[in-house]
């Protein structure tokens, strides 16, 4: 039978503030164990929260900027549970009244654009962590991180593909970036995610059980997960058996799934409303202060470079990621007057060359102004495309200019009909019978022909002159 | 007249007078602690050295002629879930046993800042969870005016400790009447102010929507003395009102005039002993001799009060109470098998029973499945009680009640029953669910001269007015003024 899945996402971003959710301590990571706590965070008798106005700004942003309803009344509540991480034995959380409320984000699927709904975010403090040790069997507690502020954004089962949950957390975090409110660095632990999948047949409208799928810690093994777990629910149900609804773990080592607890096991967390905490109002003053902090966002921004900059749907989706690399190709669509040609080179050599590096745009050797140079150089027949191709790798080395490359390798383009009218009689006269051939009829022989010749000339003759000549010499 | 027997107001008087000094006062009050908790044992700790040191430090910024703090180097006990800077703060709880905080709760700041004196930290109901002290994990305290009774509690140590000389003034807490009611036990004066009127930083909690700290006095005057110390906004209790407090004593006025007091008839109930009835019905006579005009109201949900209150208190304390593994503070057990045996038995061992039949009843409650039925049932009917109270006072300044339905009880009479002992708070336990302001004042005694005690009960943040018409029957009274013999 055919399935189609259905999955929604739960992220847990944390918030970039100076100090913890609730207290004054600083959210610094990399100190030594215990050192960044107070008799707040580590939960000692009689202390109280006290609410970090920052993160409710920021959650507020993140609402705005997802389209998402701000509540002006909120209210924390407590999930009580047991773990050694978590000092006080609950954790201050958020239930039925969280922050933010039904909002979406987009995302492009196939060059279309779809929507992921948000059912809700809201605010909650992290809990430590716990070390274990392998050499002594002693597990440690670090709390450092308790009392972090995150967001949890709950999405709504609208996600079909493992690459539509990778698409989305991918536009998630550049829009947290673009705001400003998060890192989103899921490598860090900053951005982290669980998953709510079910399957059902193609054309059904009802939700099959679902497994919720955690400790997924990047976005190859978002993907990852989710394919494995599609396959597995869909192996159950075509052996006839019936997909358990339980919460499971990933084993990146091996790309599998496994049952961490059934339902019968899962926690009842007995929520109820946070009493040493008054209600979260956000007044609308507030909310329009906070939304004049907002930037344009990655969608509008795709929009406006379809828009404005006649490039598809799908480049203007990968140029938007970042406000750098948007930042880039604006900036060098305006030295160039190029845009296609600056998104081609920004989609095709120079992501190859950062991704392979795993750098970011900002770590981008080669400016704006430099790539609008290079571009000038082929615009103006200095050089092809296919000589630019070494010329960006070099600048891209180096450091240096189009020109300085051009000139140090002497990487001109040959223009000159005599020189190119000499290498193509070359070429002819040492295949003889493949001209003999072409003249007989085979004209595929044509693009040889044409390999030949740039061959001769180290890549460096013009190509549309070389198509030209070359038609001309080999009909005579 | 010794010093300890004699009020915050009037030992303010003597050393603004230099007629005495706080190393008097503080000696004083040490020396009746050694003669007489032995019986009372209304202490936890004693905190002598400190007591001096405090002392020694009062006396030279009044030599320096600063006299204008009232609470100068006058010996205070504070109840033991209110956290000490390196003084054991215990709850009296073993769980707590060892606990020394490395901060201090902002009311003790607040007097620290107004130079007290901290004579001790008093016995109470394990983690203020009782009415009669008798649950404390250590010891049971006993009532100054008949040894063989309760002082009441679950503030009982705190207020023998006031009844028996062996401190000026304490501070108390108060969930459900836990200073009201052992202030009514020991014919002493209690306050509990509106929630949110007194930070609760540093109080170790047990119920965080009903918990409130207040004073316990010997008079009302000490009563307002202390409340203008402790009361105020405090950014590290976000629960704390960020509203003005007023200067308590200037609502200390004799005439009663025109002032509506209303009598609510679900607060006379059969099974209450009639000579807690009628002590309360002559005082509110006497209120109205006074010029005070006595109107009949009603407080219908007043029945739901008790079950309400253990719905809601418990939830809060099971999640309150979740911290206390073993692991960074308090009791941990011996030699446990593993983790989870060491959690297990630490708790097991650590807290008392009724601490931890409070904890399994919260846990019910809140579970799934129950919480509609039960947590959120609670919250609606806490929602009528409030209303109900708005109601009345949309005709009345104060509401007069007993305190409790009968005298201090007999030392075991009511610790086998639970249910017996959560109708002690009968009368108190309302005034938390709606976050109201009352006060007890003695206003007589039974046959077997045991206090009684009277309630007055106002508004949200009108501390005001029910100092005023307690400040107006003390003078016009004597109760107050009676000591128990030790």
């Amino acid at each position: 039978m055919k399935y189609e899945a259905v999955i929604g996402l739960e992220v847990h971003a944390q918030l970039q503030t100076n100090t913890k959710i609730f207290c004054r301590c600083e959210t610094r990571f990399g100190e030594e164990a215990n050192t960044r706590t107070c008799p707040v965070c580590i939960g000692m008798p009689g202390v109280l929260p006290m609410l970090n106005k920052k993160a409710v700004e920021y959650i507020v942003k993140t609402g705005l900027a997802t389209h998402c309803t701000v509540s002006p009344y909120s209210r924390f509540a407590r999930k009580n549970y047991f773990y050694p991480d978590l000092p006080k034995g609950y954790q201050i959380s958020q239930y039925e009244l969280p922050v933010c409320e039904r909002g979406y984000v987009e995302i492009v699927v196939d060059g279309k654009i779809k929507r992921i709904g948000l059912t809700r975010i809201h605010l909650e403090e992290d809990a430590g962590k716990n070390l274990h040790q392998a050499e002594s069997g002693a597990s440690l507690v670090d709390l450092n991180r308790a009392g972090t502020p995150l967001m949890e954004i709950v999405s709504e089962p609208d996600i079909r593909t493992a690459e539509e949950a990778s698409e989305y957390l991918k536009k998630l975090r550049s829009i947290l970036r673009y705001i400003e409110v998060s890192d989103a660095d899921m490598e860090k632990g900053n951005f982290r995610c669980d998953a709510n999948v079910s399957i059902r047949p193609v054309g059904s409208t009802e939700f099959g059980t679902r497994a919720e799928v955690k400790n997924v810690n990047s976005f190859k093994y978002v993907q990852k997960a989710l394919e494995y777990e599609i396959k597995r629910q869909a192996q159950i149900l075509d052996e006839g058996g019936k997909v358990i609804q339980e919460t499971r773990l990933f084993d990146s080592s091996k790309g599998v799934t496994f049952s961490m607890r059934s339902k019968e096991e899962a926690h009842d967390y007995r929520y109820f409303p946070e009493p040493d905490l008054v209600p979260i109002v956000v007044a609308k003053e507030t909310v329009a202060e906070i939304a004049k902090t907002i930037p344009e966002l990655p969608d509008a921004k795709r929009d406006r470079f379809v828009k404005d900059y006649g490039v598809p749907e799908y480049d203007a989706d990968m140029l938007t990621q970042s406000r750098a690399l948007a930042a880039y190709f604006e900036e060098s669509v305006r030295l160039s007057g190029q845009p296609k040609v600056v998104s081609n080179w920004m989609m095709g050599e120079l992501m190859r060359l950062l991704n392979g590096e795993g750098k970011e745009i900002e770590d981008c050797p080669i400016r704006p102004d430099r790539l609008a140079g290079m571009i000038k150089m082929i615009n103006d027949g200095v050089i092809s495309t296919k000589i630019a191709k070494t010329v960006f790798e070099e600048m891209y080395k180096t450091g240096k200019d189009a020109e300085t490359v051009v000139q140090e390798q002497g990487l001109v383009q040959v223009s000159d009909s005599g020189a190119i009218e000499q290498i193509i009689a070359d070429v002819i006269k040492a295949n003889p019978s493949q001209a003999a051939d072409y003249k007989a009829g085979k004209e595929k022989l044509f693009g040889f022909f044409v390999g030949q010749v740039m061959k001769a000339s180290k890549g460096k003759a013009n190509p549309d002159l070389v198509n030209q000549l070359l038609k001309k010499k080999l009909s005579e | 007249m010794e010093l300890y027997q004699l009020t915050i107001h009037e030992l303010h008087d003597m050393l603004k007078k230099g007629e005495t000094t706080s190393e008097a006062i503080t000696e004083s009050v040490l020396s009746r602690i050694k003669a007489v908790d032995g019986k009372v044992k209304a202490y936890i700790t004693v905190t002598e050295e400190v007591a001096r040191a405090q002392a020694r430090e009062a006396d030279k910024r009044i030599k320096a002629g600063d006299t204008s703090s009232p609470l100068l180097g006058i010996p205070i006990a504070v109840k033991d879930n209110m956290c000490t800077d390196g003084i054991k703060t215990t709850c009296a709880s073993k769980i707590l046993g060892n606990f020394v905080p490395p901060y201090d709760a902002t009311v003790v700041r607040n007097l620290k800042q107004a130079g007290y004196v901290l004579c001790g930290k008093p016995n109470m109901d394990e983690f203020a969870m009782g009415s009669s002290t008798e649950n404390s994990g250590f010891f049971i305290t006993r009532n100054p005016w008949d040894l063989e009774r309760i002082p009441g509690g679950s503030s009982g140590g705190s207020a023998a400790a006031v009844a028996a000389g062996e401190c000026i003034g304490s501070l108390g807490s108060d969930t459900g009447g836990s200073i009201r009611q052992p202030a009514s036990c020991c014919g002493v004066v209690g306050l509990k102010p509106t929630y949110g009127r007194v930070s609760r930083f540093g109080l170790v909690a047990f119920a965080s929507s009903l918990d409130q700290i207040g004073p316990i006095t010997k008079d009302v005057i000490d009563a307002a003395l202390l409340m203008n110390v402790i009361s105020g906004h405090d950014e590290r209790d976000s629960t704390s009102a960020n509203i003005p407090s007023p200067d308590y004593t200037k609502a200390l006025k004799k005439d009663v005039k025109g002032m509506k007091v209303g009598l609510p008839k679900e607060y006379f109930i059969e099974g209450m002993d009639p000579a807690v009835e009628k002590a309360v019905r002559d005082a509110v006579k006497t209120l109205e001799g006074l010029g005070a005009k006595v109107v009949q109201v009603s407080l219908p949900h007043t029945d739901y009060a008790v079950a309400t209150y253990y719905i809601l208190a418990t939830s809060e304390a099971r999640s309150n109470l979740a911290r206390y593994d073993g692991v960074k503070y308090g009791y941990r057990t011996q030699s446990p098998k593993d983790l989870m045996d060491m959690y297990m038995k630490s708790r097991a061992e650590g807290f008392g029973p009724e601490v931890k039949r409070r904890i399994m009843l919260g846990t019910y409650a809140l579970s799934a499945g129950y919480y509609d039925a039960y947590y959120k049932k609670g919250q609606q009917v806490r929602t009528l009680i409030k209303r109900d109270f708005d109601e009345a006072f949309k005709a009345v300044d104060v509401i007069a009640t007993p305190t409790a339905p009968t005298a201090a009880f007999k030392i075991g009479e009511k610790s086998s029953d639970p249910l017996q002992m959560y109708l002690s708070d009968i009368f108190t336990i309302s005034v938390n669910l709606a976050g109201i302001p009352g006060i007890s004042i003695p206003c007589g005694f039974t046959s077997s001269n045991l206090p009684i005690g009277l309630q007055l009960l106002g508004k949200h943040f009108d501390e005001e007015a029910i100092l005023h018409a307690a400040f107006a029957y003390e003078q016009a009274t004597e109760w107050h003024k009676k000591r128990a013999k030790l």
